[in-house]
C-alpha cells in the first residue's frame, strides 16, 4: 500500500478492483463506507456480486482474467476525452521523456523479443530513454511521437470501449459509468483511490496488472496525495513483514537483491552493478551494514565484510511452483515449513502432495496438525509407500509470545504476550534459536565450509530466561553503532564502512525510543491524529521511516501549493520558508546544515520538484516502464493460460514470458476453447476462514459459521446440469476434480463475451482433510503457470467443468 | 484427536456469545443473562488480565485487547477501541481469535483447545501413526539430517570457478504467520546454511 486503511476515507472515488474488501479486509472496508458517508463514489469491478461490490454505488462484472483490457480502456477514455491531469503528468512523471525510435508494440509483441533455442527473453534495449549525455531527451510539448504520452496514447487507442467489453463481457453502459466516475478523480482538487487484492496480482499478467493500475493512478494524478494511492491489500497478519524480510529466493532482507553467480562475484562488482543513482545510490551502505550485523567482529574492510560467506545463487528459478518442481525432479530433499500449508494452500495440490512424497524430511512448524503435516496420511494415499520423515514441531499462537507484525499499511506493531503456550509448544523464536545452536554443535565437529555457520551472529541468550532476547534481535534488525552499540534512529544514519550494524534497512528506526511514549516505536500506543487526516503519526511505526503516505511530494504542485488546498499534504511555506507536513517527508525537504550543530536547512520546492518520486532512478513516476519488468514496458492484454477464448486484440494468445513448466507433474494446462471444461473459474476467501483454514478451521465457532467446501454456480448453469441450491457436485479441471456443494444463488451469472454465453464459477480454497471441518481443497484444481516477474500462480483464470454428483 | 459434532458446535456458539455479552456490559448482564453463569461474574472479570495484541489474521493488522484468567486461559476478546485502523471493532476472525487457545467444555467452562500439538512428533519412514518425541531428540536429529543434506550437496565453487558456497537440496517456505523478529532469525540461519530455496506465501 502506499497510502493506509484509515486514509481510504480522505477519497473522493475509490476503484475496489480485484480485491473483495469487506469479506477480506473488513476493518479495511469500514474506512471505505467512511468515504462513502462523506460522499464518495465506490465502484466494484470483480466478476461477482461479492459483499465490497453489493456496498458499492456501481458494480461492474468482468471475465476473470481481463483487467488489463479493463484498465487499458479506461486510460484511452481518459485520453480521448481530455480527462488527465495535465500539470501532474507533466511535472511528475516521465510523460515528455523520449523513448528510443526502434520501440514497437507490434501484434502483442513488443520490440526485442528474443527467442535462443526455446528460451525467450526481451532485450529491452529499444525500451530505453534517448539521451543527450547524461540528459534524458524530453519534449514538454508531449507531442513526438516518441515521447512515452504519445506512445502510451497510441498503445491504450486499441482498447476502444467495444473492443474492452467484448474482451471483458462488461456491459458497454456499465463500463461507460465506470470511466466516467473514476475519470472524475483527474481533477485537481479530487482524489480517487485504488484498491486491489489477489484478483489483480494472481494471473499470468499479474504483475502487468498491478502497473495498469499505477499508470491510471499516475495519469490521474491519483499518487502521492490523501485518499489516493495504489494500495495492494496484504491477505496474511506479516505477508508485508515477511516481504520485506526476504523470503522469497531473490532478496535479502530489506529489497536488496540476491547476489548472482553470473555477475557479482565479488562485493566491488555487486556494488558497481546494483547502486543506481537516485536513492538506492544509498545501497552499499545497506549492504554491507547488513553483512556487519550478521557477521560481527569477522566482517572487515580487509575480508569485503565476509561477502563470500553468502550463497551466489544459481540463476534458476527458485520460486514457490519451481520448489515443488525441483522435489519432483529430486533436487529438493529436505523442506522446512513454517505456519503455511502447501498440501492445501499452493497450486495445483494434488502434484504437489505427490511430489512432497519424494523428500527425505520435512520439518513442519505449526500450532495445529495441519494437511502439509500429515500429507502421508490424505485420503487415497498409501503411508506405508511413502519414506518421507516427518517432524512436526507444536508452535506458540501469536498472543502466546511477543514480537512485531507489519499490517498491509506497513504499519510495525508490537504484540504481546498473553498466556503461555499449552504443553510443550515453543515460539517459533525459541525454535528457530535453539535448532541453529543444535546444527552449529554439529559443525563443531567439522563439516562443509563450517565458516558462515559458526560465525554467523547468533547471541540471544537471555539469562534466565528460556525464550531467546527479542530485544536484542529487533535491536540488530533496527541497527546500531557498532563501537557503542547505540539504537540507529534510522537508514540515513547507516554507513558503508563497517561501523554500523542494520539487519534491514528499510526497517530502521522501528526500534528507536519515542520522545514522547518512551518506548521503541512499534510499541507506541499515542492515538493522536494531529492534523485529522487520519495520519497517527505516533501510532506504531510505518516504514521506511515512519512515512505513511508514500511519494507525498506529489501532493502539492512544484512551487509547492497543495493541489487540493481543501485537503493539504505537503505544503511550503513561503512566508516561514520552510515545509509544512502532517507526515516524513519522502522528499528532501531540509539538508544539513554546514555546520553539524546548527539546524537543518529546509530546501525550496523547486529543487525537489524535479525528482518528486524519490526512490526512482530518474525521479518521475514512470507511465512507460524502462526497467524492472520481463514481459513489456507497458500492460498489454493476453488471455489466461486456460481460456475460453481466443485473443482479440492480437495473435499473441498468452504472455510469452509467462512461467509455466513444459514437461513433469505440473505441466497439465487445458486447451484454448476447451469443450470438456468451458466454465471461467477463480479461488476466493470468506471472512470466516483464513488462508487454507489451517487455524480457522481449528476453530470451533469459525468451523461452525462456515463448516462446508462449496462452488458458487449461476442460477442457469445449476438448471441445466440438474443441480439446487445445497446438492453436491463435481468440479473438475485437467488436473483433478473434487466434489462440494453447490451454491446457487446468483454470485455468480454468466457473461456474454464476443457474444458467447460463458460461466463463470468461484469456489473458496479454505477447506483440507484436517480440522473440525472437513472439505475438498479448490487447489486440486489450479494450474502451475505464473506471472514471469513475481511468479505467482494463476489461481484467478483457469477452467472447469461443473456436474451433478451422482448421490452414493 | 477429537472430533466435535454439530451440537458441541452449537453449544459453544451460544455460549460463547453469552459470555462475550457478559463481560462487555456486566451491568446488563445481570439482568438479561444472570441465569446462565450465574453471580460469580464480577468476581471473573476483576480477576482477568488485559493483554495488548494484533490480530493473526488479515493484513488490516486490527488492535485487540486480549483477557486471560488465573488459569492462564484465555477467556475473552474485544477490539482495542484507540486503534487507528479498527477503532474497537474486529471481524468473526478476529473475535474467533481465542478458540486457537481456549475453547468452552460441555461444563461450559474454557478448556485448552485439545486440537493444538502440545509435543513434537515423528513420523518414522512409511509409519501410519505419529510418535510424541523430547525437544532434544527432535532437535538433533533435524540438525543431523540438515548438516547431512548440506553437506552432500555443499558446492564452493560453481563450474566457472565462482566461490558460491550454496546448497540447493533444501527448501523452506512460509513466514507471513510469524513475527518479523522470528522471520529474521530464520532468513539468516538459511542462508548461513546457503540455502537458496527460501520462499513464501508472497507469491501465493
Ligand atoms: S479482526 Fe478481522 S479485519 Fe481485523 S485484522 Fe483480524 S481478520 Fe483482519
Amino acid at each position: 500500500m502506499t497510502n493506509h486503511f484509515v486514509d481510504y476515507r480522505n477519497a473522493d472515488v475509490i476503484l475496489i478492483i480485484g480485491s473483495n474488501t469487506a469479506e477480506n479486509h473488513p476493518m479495511g472496508m469500514k474506512w471505505a463506507m467512511k468515504a462513502k458517508e462523506k460522499g464518495a463514489q465506490l465502484i466494484a469491478v470483480d466478476p461477482r456480486v461479492s459483499k465490497s461490490a453489493s456496498m458499492c454505488h456501481v458494480h461492474a462484472r468482468l471475465r476473470p482474467g481481463t483487467d488489463i483490457a479493463f484498465i487499458n480502456g479506461m486510460m484511452n477514455y481518459i485520453i480521448e476525452n481530455d480527462l488527465w491531469f495535465k500539470d501532474y503528468v507533466l511535472n511528475y512523471t516521465n510523460a515528455s521523456f523520449l523513448i528510443h525510435p526502434d520501440y514497437q508494440c507490434e501484434d502483442g509483441v513488443f520490440s526485442g523479443f528474443t527467442d535462443i533455442d526455446g528460451k525467450l527473453s526481451y532485450d529491452t534495449a529499444t525500451w530505453q530513454y534517448q539521451m543527450d549525455g547524461d540528459v534524458i531527451k524530453k519534449d514538454p510539448t508531449l507531442q513526438d511521437p516518441n515521447c512515452v504520452f504519445q506512445i502510451l496514447k497510441k498503445h491504450v487507442s486499441r482498447y476502444d470501449i467495444k473492443t474492452v467489453c467484448q474482451i471483458t463481457g462488461t456491459s458497454e453502459d456499465t463500463y461507460r459509468k465506470v470511466c466516467e466516475m473514476y475519470a472524475s478523480s483527474g481533477k485537481r482538487d479530487k482524489a480517487g483511490c485504488v484498491i486491489y487484492g489477489m484478483g489483480i496480482t494472481m494471473h499470468s499478467v499479474g504483475t502487468q496488472n498491478a502497473r495498469a493500475l499505477c499508470i491510471l493512478q499516475l495519469l490521474l494524478g491519483n499518487m502521492g496525495i490523501p485518499g489516493g494511492g495504489v494500495n495492494a491489500q496484504r491477505g496474511e497478519q506479516n505477508v508485508q513483514g515477511s516481504t520485506d524480510m526476504a523470503m522469497l529466493h531473490g532478496n535479502l532482507p530489506g529489497y536488496l537483491g540476491m547476489v548472482y553467480a553470473n555477475k557479482h562475484k565479488t562485493l566491488a562488482e555487486y556494488i558497481e552493478k546494483e547502486t543506481p543513482t537516485g536513492y538506492w545510490s544509498n545501497k552499499p551502505k545497506f549492504l554491507i551494514s547488513q553483512l556487519k550485523a550478521w557477521y560481527g567482529d569477522k566482517a572487515t574492510p580487509e575480508n569485503d565484510f565476509c561477502y563470500d560467506w553468502l550463497p551466489k545463487h544459481d540463476g534458476k528459478n527458485r520460486s514457490y511452483m519451481s520448489l515443488f518442481n525441483y522435489m519432483d525432479t529430486g533436487e529438493v530433499k529436505g523442506f522446512f515449513v513454517a505456519g503455511q500449508n502447501p498440501s492445501v494452500g499452493g497450486p495445483s495440490t494434488i502434484q504437489a502432495n505427490q511430489a512432497m512424497e519424494n523428500l527425505e524430511w520435512l520439518v513442519v512448524y505449526d500450532i495445529f496438525e495441519i494437511e502439509t503435516a500429515a500429507f502421508w496420511k490424505r485420503p487415497g494415499a498409501d503411508p506405508s509407500k511413502i519414506k518421507t520423515e516427518v517432524f512436526l514441531l507444536p508452535a506458540a499462537m501469536s498472543f502466546e509470545k511477543e514480537g512485531s507484525v507489519t499490517n498491509a499499511g506497513r504499519w510495525m506493531q508490537w504484540r504481546y504476550k498473553a498466556v503461555n503456550p499449552p504443553g510443550e509448544a515453543k515460539s517459533d523464536l525459541w525454535m528457530f534459536y535453539n535448532l541453529f545452536n543444535t546444527i552449529r554443535k554439529e559443525y563443531q565437529k567439522g563439516g562443509k565450509f563450517p565458516d558462515p555457520v559458526l560465525n554467523m551472529v547468533w547471541d540471544y541468550d537471555l539469562p534466565g530466561e528460556e525464550e531467546p532476547d527479542i530485544a536484542k534481535v529487533a535491536k540488530e534488525i533496527n541497527g546500531y553503532e557498532v563501537a557503542t552499540g547505540n539504537v540507529l534512529s534510522g537508514f540515513a544514519k547507516l554507513a558503508a564502512d563497517g561501523s554500523t550494524a542494520c539487519g534491514n534497512w528499510v526497517l530502521s528506526g522501528y526500534w528507536f525510543e519515542d520522545k514522547d511514549a518512551k518506548v521503541p516505536a512499534c510499541k507506541r500506543r499515542i492515538n493522536k491524529d494531529p492534523s485529522g487526516m487520519g495520519v497517527f503519526p505516533q501510532y506504531a511505526f510505518s516504514w521506511p521511516a515512519n512515512r505513511r503516505i508514500a511519494y507525498n511530494r506529489c501532493s502539492a504542485d512544484p512551487a509547492g501549493n497543495p493541489w487540493n488546498p481543501q485537503k493539504p499534504y505537503a505544503r511550503w511555506d513561503a512566508l516561514a520558508g520552510k515545509w509544512v507536513i502532517p507526515d516524513v517527508p519522502d522528499f528532501k525537504a531540509t539538508e544539513p546544515a554546514p555546520n553539524p550543530s546548527d539546524p537543518p536547512i529546509p530546501v525550496p520546492p523547486e529543487k525537489s520538484a524535479v525528482d518528486a518520486y524519490i526512490m526512482s532512478e530518474d525521479g518521475h513516476g514512470r507511465l512507460f516502464a524502462v526497467k524492472g519488468l520481463s514481459d513489456g514496458p507497458l500492460p498489454e492484454h493476453y488471455e489466461p493460460y486456460e481460456s475460453p477464448f481466443r485473443n482479440l486484440i492480437s495473435q499473441q494468445q498468452n504472455n510469452p514470458m509467462a512461467l509455466t513448466f513444459k514437461t513433469g507433474l505440473f505441466s497439465k494446462i487445458a486447451e484454448i476453447g476447451s469443450e470438456k471444461y468451458p466454465c471461467v473459474a477463480i479461488t476466493v476467501h470468506l471472512v470466516e476462514h483464513y488462508q487454507s483454514g489451517a487455524t480457522t478451521r481449528n476453530c470451533p465457532s469459525l468451523a461452525e459459521i462456515s463448516a462446508h467446501m462449496f462452488v458458487n454456480i449461476s442460477p442457469s448453469l445449476a438448471q441445466k446440469i440438474g443441480v439446487k441450491n445445497g446438492d453436491d457436485v463435481i468440479v473438475e479441471s485437467v488436473r483433478g476434480q473434487i466434489t462440494c456443494k453447490a451454491a446457487v444463488n446468483g454470485v455468480c451469472v454468466p457473461l456474454m463475451v464476443n457474444g458467447k454465453e460463458t460461466e463463470v464459477i468461484s469456489m473458496p480454497y479454505s477447506w483440507g482433510f484436517m480440522g473440525i471441518a472437513t472439505g475438498a481443497s479448490a487447489n486440486d484444481l489450479t494450474p502451475s503457470v505464473g506471472d514471469p516477474n513475481s511468479n505467482i500462480p494463476e489461481y484467478k483464470a483457469f477452467l472447469c467443468n461443473v456436474r451433478k454428483a451422482n448421490k452414493s | 484427536m477429537r472430533k466435535m459434532n454439530r451440537r458441541d458446535f452449537l453449544k459453544n456458539i451460544s455460549l460463547g456469545t453469552a459470555g462475550l455479552t457478559l463481560v462487555a456490559t456486566p451491568a446488563l448482564a445481570g439482568e438479561s443473562q444472570g441465569k446462565i453463569t450465574g453471580e460469580k461474574l464480577p468476581g471473573k472479570i476483576r480477576k482477568v488480565k488485559e493483554t495488548y495484541s494484533i490480530c493473526c489474521f488479515c493484513g488490516c493488522g486490527c488492535g485487540l485487547l486480549l483477557y486471560s484468567n488465573e488459569e492462564d486461559r484465555l477467556v475473552f476478546c474485544e477490539g482495542y477501541p484507540d486503534h487507528p485502523v479498527n477503532a474497537g471493532t474486529i471481524c468473526p476472525k478476529g473475535n474467533g481469535i481465542i478458540e486457537g487457545n481456549t475453547v468452552i467444555n460441555k461444563k461450559r467452562n474454557r478448556e485448552s483447545n485439545r486440537r493444538r500439538v502440545t509435543k513434537p512428533l515423528y513420523r518414522a519412514p512409511g509409519s501410519s501413526k505419529w510418535e510424541e518425541k523430547s525437544w532434544d531428540w527432535v532437535m538433533a536429529e533435524i540438525a543431523q539430517r540438515v548438516k547431512k543434506t548440506r553437506d552432500e550437496s555443499f558446492v564452493e565453487k560453481d563450474e566457472h570457478g565462482v566461490t558460491v558456497n550454496r546448497t540447493t537440496a533444501m527448501a523452506h517456505v512460509g513466514a507471513a504467520a510469524l513475527d518479523n523478529e522470528e522471520i529474521y532469525l530464520l532468513h539468516k540461519m538459511y542462508r548461513a546454511l546457503g540455502m537458496l530455496n527460501i520462499e513464501h506465501c508472497a507469491r501465493l
